[in-house]
């Protein structure tokens, strides 16, 4: 058994060095796919503080993915178009700046989430999965049918939006902003998991009515910690449209919210890096299998199912021996 | 006469045709231990939950401080002064025991609301949690998984949670179960200390626990109290010896 | 705005609301008895229809493909029931969702590797083909009267399974008290496969039956799938009664506000803003529907609360 903190300094090590050998080799695909990896692992990352932490089964967090994603499209949309986002209430402009666009995801997504689970936080259990798997389900319709920004073809945006003192176009420039955002992301986390709120909503998960009965608000913590994770959910989302130059409503498709889930288990749930290893294990297997085979997503399949039934903790569980699970 | 820290008015509760609690008053005065005793089914669990909020009674009312909560939820009636102790342990089983401990000092604080600065090591929650580990003998287990502990220590981790939330009353629903002689003996202890702090609405099947500690004893039988009184006086009621000895016929 | 047309708008609503109450049944049912959330019931929609599309393709008949969808789904269920599903009825939410997810993916990725990822078609037999014409002059698809009819005679059928057979008194008795019934002696693990053979059937019969009307292709079952959830969430778990009503309020709040909000906000909006303001409001109709419903009773209608 390998202690999780040596592991987790590999993992970092290995969100450094492969990408600085890309660069030197001149492999600029693989930045892109590290790229990918690391916001692949910001969304989970996103996700694991309301389902490892505070055991709130989400199966819509790609509402809040999409929504970030969306966030950078139409404000790209309308910068590159010279047309104003809105004249009234107020001119609301377009634009190219990364951090506005990101400030603009956190907040847009902070506040679905709160509408979103402000409604499925009356209920619990089996009820909580169906409903927030609706109402992303709704997110996803709702892009669908919005013809102004493009409806089922989505938006393309021709050049990467832009971040002060950096060229966002060149791909190891890029990966290094997004590396910035996810190890910030994670330490804050890391922080956020020890801290009052973090023992009060770990010990919620599990045992509500104790925490109810020291006089905290369960609701409210777990109100919190699914605005937080939205949040994050959401930047990660407009970070993976400005990768990809596009947006469209596959953004917002279960399969997307599976997917956030599917990083978060693989890795093990609960665990600080578990997000991260699960998304670089996803992206290799996407791409190492889907150049083997078109039909890739049995094998994830049959990973995923052997996963659940036998190997609980994932794969940091596997390699660093139990220390949480979400049992 | 003095003001009762906690007191029902009459409550009822009844599950379908079954009545689980019937016209219950009782009171719990500054000081003073009040058990609360009778045979398997008699409703202890019901009361206990109306009082804490867990259960709406169908009618009457429950007064904290001279205050009606019967409409309160759990969490304001905690905040209003009332900690209680579960029969069925409901720990944080993954955490460790200063974590659980800790958590009741978050909760005396009322404001769980810090995300950046880590909460075991702050000495506003920890001097709290750990004072009342103490008490209870568990700061030595500080460090353990609360899963690892016996089913008597977790009894006195909830004891010990309890604590930290420097509360107005004590509802304590079988502390003593599961302890044996040593740790009901020095449970006993801490609780004579305890009421001086503040009064316990005492659950218990542990006789010589409860003819130990108990200033007043309310026998409970099929929903209904059929005598309150002192540790003699139960004894000598020839309701109560009715109850108690029919039963066990 | 005709009263013809409304009629029209009303049966494609009950329609589509009987169709999602095959699938809202047997996942209704599932979760009341085994307390489990199966995603792959989707994927049993679709097996159904592409066991229905390839027999009628092969033979010709309507009626074996019905049949080859009810044995090909259930079949299926019963295997995916004993290989991995009882497994996880002792485990988490999370597990079990994490699970049957696992299984969308290998049912989805095995049907296009074998049928590959073009649409099949199930043609409308002749014999139920065309319109008809129903009292007030309202001329209708024949086929979609036939769905109607089939899904609430299933709807009967179910209800008396439950009220009056000996499996149904298991099943009902296995909602409260699972210890109790294997106390009386109820080999439960047969029952739970025969519960979930028979969800997966209704499934898979749904699918072909739907099939006939739109495309039948990998991933059709997961919007479904998806819809019926909500279903579920309005009608409250477990209860096959919660299940038929809130499927009839789905398909219709669906299908009505699809017509009927872009005319609406025509009265009051340019005709191009009012069609883009009224299909966007109308993608979401249902969803609002189940906030409102969640607001008003958190456990849907009829749901235990508590």
């Amino acid at each position: 058994m390998i202690s999780e903190r040596y592991f987790n300094i590999a993992i970092l090590a290995l969100l450094i060095i492969v990408p600085t050998w890309a660069y030197f080799a001149d492999e600029p695909f693989t930045i892109t796919l590290m790229t990918r990896a690391a916001i692949f692992a910001l969304a989970a990352v996103g996700l694991n503080l309301a389902l490892g932490t505070g055991g709130l089964v989400s199966f819509g967090h790609a509402a809040f993915f999409g929504m970030g994603g969306y966030v950078m499209g139409i404000l790209a949309h309308h910068a590159q178009t010279f047309t104003p986002v809105a004249e009234v209430p107020f001119l609301i402009e377009g634009t190219k700046s990364m951090p506005v666009i990101w400030l603009v995801s956190i907040l847009l997504s902070a506040v679905l989430a709160w509408v979103i689970g402000f409604l499925s936080l009356r209920t619990s259990g089996v009820y909580f999965i169906m409903i927030t798997l609706a109402f992303a389900q709704m997110m996803f319709f709702f892009s669908i049918s919005w013809s102004e920004y493009g409806g089922e073809d989505g938006l393309s945006i021709y050049v990467r939006n832009s971040f002060p003192g950096l060229n966002t176009l060149d791909p190891i420039q890029f990966y290094i902003l997004c590396l910035a955002i996810l190890l910030i992301v994670l330490g804050a986390m890391a922080r956020v998991v020890k801290s009052p709120f973090g023992l009060a909503l770990n010990a919620a998960r599990q045992s509500p009515q104790r925490v109810d009965a020291v006089g905290l608000n369960v609701k409210r913590l777990r109100l919190v910690a699914f605005i937080i994770s939205g949040a994050i959910t959401g930047l990660a989302g407009a970070l993976f449209a400005d990768l990809n130059r596009f947006v469209s409503p596959t953004m917002f498709s279960w399969q997307l919210s599976g997917e956030i889930m599917v990083f978060i288990i693989i890795g093990g749930v609960g665990r600080l890096f578990g997000p991260v290893v699960g998304a670089l294990i996803f992206v290799a297997l996407e791409h190492f299998l889907g150049g083997l085979s078109d039909f890739w997503h049995i094998y994830l399949g049959l990973l995923l199912l052997m996963i659940v039934l036998f190997g609980k903790g994932g794969i940091i569980g596997m390699i660093c021996g139990r220390e949480k699970s979400h049992g | 006469m003095v003001e009762p820290v906690l007191l029902t008015e009459g409550i009822s509760k009844s599950f379908g045709s079954v009545i689980a609690c019937e016209n219950v008053s009782l009171d719990l005065r500054p000081g003073e231990i009040h058990a609360v005793i009778g045979p398997n089914g008699a409703g202890k669990s019901t009361l206990i939950s109306q009082i804490c909020g867990t259960l709406k009674p169908d009618n009457g009312r429950i007064f904290l401080h001279g205050t009606d909560v019967s409409s309160q939820s759990v969490r304001e009636r905690s905040l209003a002064g009332l900690a209680r102790t579960f029969q069925i342990s409901a720990l944080a089983m993954e955490d460790t025991v200063l974590q659980n401990a800790v958590l009741g000092a978050l909760g005396a604080t009322g404001n769980p609301w810090k995300f950046l600065s880590e909460a075991l090591p702050d000495p506003n929650y920890r001097e709290n949690a750990e004072l009342a580990l103490k008490r209870v003998g568990l700061l030595d287990f500080k460090n353990h998984r609360t899963a690892e502990l016996s089913h008597g220590q977790r009894r006195q981790l909830e004891v010990a949670i309890a604590l930290t939330l420097n509360p107005s009353a004590f509802i304590m629903d079988e502390p003593m179960a599961g302890l044996g002689a040593e740790g009901s003996k020095r449970l006993t202890g801490i609780l004579d200390e305890v009421r001086t702090e503040a009064p316990i609405l005492l659950v218990e099947h542990d006789m010589d626990a409860v003819f130990a500690l108990a200033d007043r004893i309310s026998v409970l039988v099929y929903g209904k109290i059929i005598a309150t009184g002192t540790v003699d006086e139960i004894r000598n009621n020839p309701a109560v010896q009715e109850a108690y000895l029919g039963e066990s016929k | 705005m005709s009263l013809v047309l409304i009629a029209e708008q009303i049966l494609n609503g009950l329609q589509f609301g009987i169709m999602l109450f095959l699938m809202a049944a047997g996942l209704t049912l599932i979760f009341g008895v085994m307390g489990l959330i199966n995603l792959a019931h989707g994927s049993l929609y679709m097996v159904g229809a592409f066991a229905a599309a390839a027999v009628a393709g092969a033979t010709g008949s309507f009626l074996l493909a019905l049949v080859a969808a009810l044995a090909a789904a259930a079949l299926a269920g019963a295997i995916v029931e004993m290989v991995v599903i009882r497994r996880l009825y002792d485990r988490d939410h999370l597990d079990q969702v994490l699970a049957t997810f696992a299984l969308i993916l290998i049912f989805s990725e095995g049907t296009r590797w074998v049928f590959g990822s073009f649409p099949l078609f199930l043609d409308i037999p002749a014999y139920l083909a065309g319109p008809v014409t129903l009292p007030g002059g309202i001329q209708y698809p024949l086929y979609r009267i036939a769905l109607i009819v089939c899904g609430l005679l299933i709807a009967l059928g179910l209800a008396l399974m439950i009220t009056k057979t000996r499996i149904g008194i298991q099943i009902r008795a296995g909602e409260n008290d699972r210890e109790m019934i294997a106390a009386l002696g109820v080999d439960i693990s047969k029952l739970y496969t025969i519960i979930f053979a028979l969800g997966a059937a209704l499934a898979g019969l749904a699918g072909a039956l739907v099939g006939a009307i739109q495309s039948v292709e990998v991933g059709m079952g997961e919007p479904v799938l998806i819809l019926a959830f909500v279903v579920i969430v309005i009608g409250g778990i477990g209860s096959i009664k919660g299940a038929l009503v809130g499927s009839i309020l789905v398909g219709l709040t669906d299908t009505l506000g699809g017509v009927f909000l872009p005319q609406f906000f025509q009265l009051f909006m340019e005709v191009s803003t009012a069609t883009n303001v009224g299909s966007s409001l109308a993608s979401m109709a249902i969803y609002i529907l189940m906030g409102a419903v969640l607001i008003w009773r958190p456990t849907g209608l009829f749901g235990n609360s508590q």
